[in-house]
């Protein structure tokens, strides 16, 4: 078999895209782990070692930033797993309006990440924004979702969440429907209720859906940026900074180098994370 | 046979990737110096400008500039920020650059090696004329290369005086008169100090504008910072700017929510006259002139007090300069332009245009009578000599993080000299950075 794909295609047919790939990943991927450790302005550079890595770990706020950073992927990934599992399980069901729902539910992942942040900035104004006003007609006091520095980055994952649990529903409910209809009739002659055909049933057998849904956001939350520099830039001062943030006010900063090694950091913190994370949820899966 | 495939493919992703490389860097760049279709008896003098700057004004003198003279000038316009000062280096650089170049003065001026780039005008005539600490602005080794490119700044209280004059209140000379003022407008249910925290630059305008104070405290703070020997949280003077900017946070005179506030509404808030005071760099005039041009009257600025009557100025923030390129072949003509640019018909050329927002850093020329009241106030403390530059005109160190320290000292997140210790690390790790010696 290998022989013969050998002698029918040839490497070349890789050139495209293994060029594509070179240029646009491969090599700023070598470079930045090289610019990492250099002082550079762009046009000039000098080799300083290990210096960017000591001065971007002394940064002041990056203590804030690494907690927030894993507060921030726990909330989002941890809500999205809990709520794109409850909708999956609801949407999969024979519902009349199951259409209607599931598109409502799917499209806030078709906006823009900066146009979302920017509506809701405005609809968590303390006193003009639409949530507060909603909530004092019921006679709450709403926060200052985005001035209080206890839960302003609460306020952005809540909104994080909105946005992405549309993509985690539609995995789970393509994880339900690939369940076989045998394990709900043998359940059903066993005389199991819904709650036996959630837990023992689609629980176990959505497992790969889960550890997707689970993996994907937990990586994006680690290195989400967008959402929170358009509502808050990090700010009240330094109190929702996130170490993609803090790498970005670096590269503003002009201090490329500097910036660089941060992102060095954060692909090291994301891989020593994210693949552990992974092969431990591969070895729980089940074969169906 | 499979093996000597495999080889070959290697190299050939190689060169490709190089190619690809190659193609990158040869983009070609849009100029056009052009002075085909003219009489050879015309000079044609170029002149590259970031497009962020108002052209009105300039554009005016250029036209005037032109019929007088036997010269052409053309704008040539480059993005604003960071890759605008990349365009201007990599241009001196190669040797590519126009013959007029408009950048900014201060610290941004010496990243451009001047001495090297740009004709000495020390000696000109139409040098005498501009006013001491502008030179002091676009100078490096004693040599002065620029002339301002449009009227100064500068950093102060711009206040409603439709709201002083109901309350009855006198403009302050020292911060203590200031904080019973603010105590006065907030009993009488206005805002006493507008803030705009939700555009965090604004922030900073307290500490900022400060300067001044700290230099009759300490004349030779801007130098010994410079070269790490003075630390902010360690100078007194120094310190009490981000007091001042904590007091104002604690005795509760800014508006509830200063943090979803942003610069438009603080303008907006200033000009109705539901806040008294807005901290704030006088080019916000121009916006205010756009959108309520009708309130413009109401509007004067003073300098942020210090703690003594006697020591009262205005710190002023410096106009971006024109400067000449060292190896341009039309050196004479282009001088010719600054000195017209600088005289008396060129300022009323250029206020007729672009009404000014602040005295232009040139002596002895007049502005025009209905200048917005704001200007007037700001141009007594010129008239006294009671001004001096903005710290960051005096010293290339600022650290990239001072609005959300100025943002944190504001709103209570911490005390002034933690901001103060906080602003000093931030400074440090930029010296460094920028390879400054002492650091």
């Amino acid at each position: 078999m290998n022989k013969l794909a050998n002698k029918t295609y040839t490497y070349y047919f890789l050139l495209p895209a293994g060029i594509v790939y070179f240029v646009f990943f491969l090599l700023p991927t070598i470079m930045s782990l090289f610019f990492s450790m250099t002082w550079w302005t762009l046009t000039d550079w000098e080799f300083i070692g290990l210096e960017n890595f000591k001065t971007f770990l002394s940064e002041p706020s990056l203590n804030i930033g690494f907690k927030n950073t894993l507060i921030y992927a726990v909330v989002t990934s941890g809500l999205k797993v809990i709520l794109g599992l409850l909708l999956g399980v609801y949407l999969s069901s024979k519902l009349k309006t199951v259409g209607f729902i599931r598109s409502m539910i799917f499209f806030p992942t078709l906006l823009s990440t900066i146009a979302v942040g920017i509506a809701f900035t405005m609809m968590m104004h303390p006193s003009q924004g639409i949530i507060n006003i909603v909530l004092s007609g019921l006679g709450i006091v709403g926060p200052d979702w985005l001035g209080d520095t206890d839960i302003a980055l609460l306020s952005v994952a809540l909104v994080d969440v909105w946005k992405g649990v549309g993509m985690a529903t539609v995995i789970f409910i393509a994880g339900i429907m690939s369940i076989p209809q045998d394990y709900y009739e043998a359940l059903k002659i066993d005389g199991g209720n819904a709650w036996h055909n959630f837990k023992s049933i689609i629980i176990p057998l959505s497992r790969p859906a889960m550890n997707t849904v689970i993996i994907l956001s937990f990586i994006g939350g680690l290195r989400s940026f967008d959402l929170i520099w358009t509502m808050t830039k990090g700010g009240p001062g330094f109190s929702t900074d996130l170490i993609a943030s803090i790498i970005y006010k670096q590269y503003q900063a002009g201090f490329f180098g500097l910036s660089t090694a941060g992102n060095v950091i954060l692909f090291i913190l994301v891989s020593a994370l994210a693949f552990p994370l992974y092969s431990y949820l591969n070895k729980k899966e089940v074969d169906l | 046979m499979f093996n000597t495939k495999r080889k070959k493919l290697v190299p050939l992703l190689l060169s490709s990737a190089l190619m690809a490389g190659i193609l990158a860097g040869c983009t070609s760049k849009e100029e056009t110096t052009s002075d085909g279709g003219k009489s050879s008896a015309t000079e044609t003098v170029t002149f590259l400008i970031d497009n962020q700057t108002q052209l009105d004004g300039i554009q005016a003198i250029i036209d005037e500039f032109e019929k007088k003279n036997n010269i052409k000038v053309e704008i040539e316009t480059r993005p604003g920020g960071a890759e605008g000062d990349n365009i201007i280096k990599t241009r001196l650089a190669t040797g590519d650059m126009t013959d007029l170049v408009w950048n900014n003065s201060g610290s941004q001026l010496q990243a451009l090696n001047p001495e090297q780039n740009f004709v000495d005008l020390s000696k000109e005539p139409f040098m005498e004329s501009i006013m001491d600490d502008y030179k002091a602005a676009v100078s490096a080794n004693g040599k002065v290369f620029g002339i301002p490119g449009t009227p100064t700044n500068a950093g102060g209280w711009l206040y409603n005086k439709k709201v002083y004059a109901e309350l009855g209140l006198s403009v302050p000379k020292t911060w203590e008169e200031l904080m019973a003022n603010n105590e006065k407008i907030k009993q009488a249910g206005k805002t006493a100090v507008i803030g705009t925290f939700k555009d965090t630059w604004t922030s900073q305008v307290i500490v900022l504008a400060d300067n001044y104070n700290v230099l009759q405290e300490n004349p030779t703070f801007a130098e010994d910072f410079t070269a790490n020997k003075a630390k902010i949280a360690t100078t007194p003077a120094a310190l009490r700017s981000f007091e001042k900017l904590e007091e104002v946070f604690k005795k509760g005179y800014l508006n509830k929510e200063f943090l979803a506030t942003g610069y438009d509404a603080g303008l907006k808030m200033l000009a109705d006259g539901e806040g008294a005071h807005y901290p704030m760099i006088t080019f916000a005039l121009a916006n205010l002139a756009t959108t309520y041009p009708d309130k413009m009257q109401d509007i004067g600025v003073f300098a942020q007090p210090s703690d003594s009557a006697e020591k009262n100025g205005l710190t002023v923030w410096m106009p971006a300069g024109i400067f000449i390129n060292k190896n341009s072949e039309h050196i004479d003509a282009a001088k010719k332009f600054l000195e017209f640019y600088v005289s008396q018909e060129g300022v009323t050329i250029y206020s007729s245009k672009i009404p000014p927002t602040g005295p232009f850093a040139i002596e002895g020329v007049e502005v025009p009578d209905d200048v917005y009241p704001a200007v007037k106030d700001m141009i007594q403390y010129f008239d006294a000599g009671n001004n001096a530059p903005a710290l960051e005109f005096l010293s290339p160190v600022k650290g990239p993080s001072l609005e959300q320290i100025t943002t944190q000292v504001g709103s209570g997140i911490s005390s002034a000299k933690e901001g103060a210790e906080l602003y000093d690390k931030d400074v440090e790790k930029q010296a460094k950075q920028l390879g400054l010696e002492g650091w």
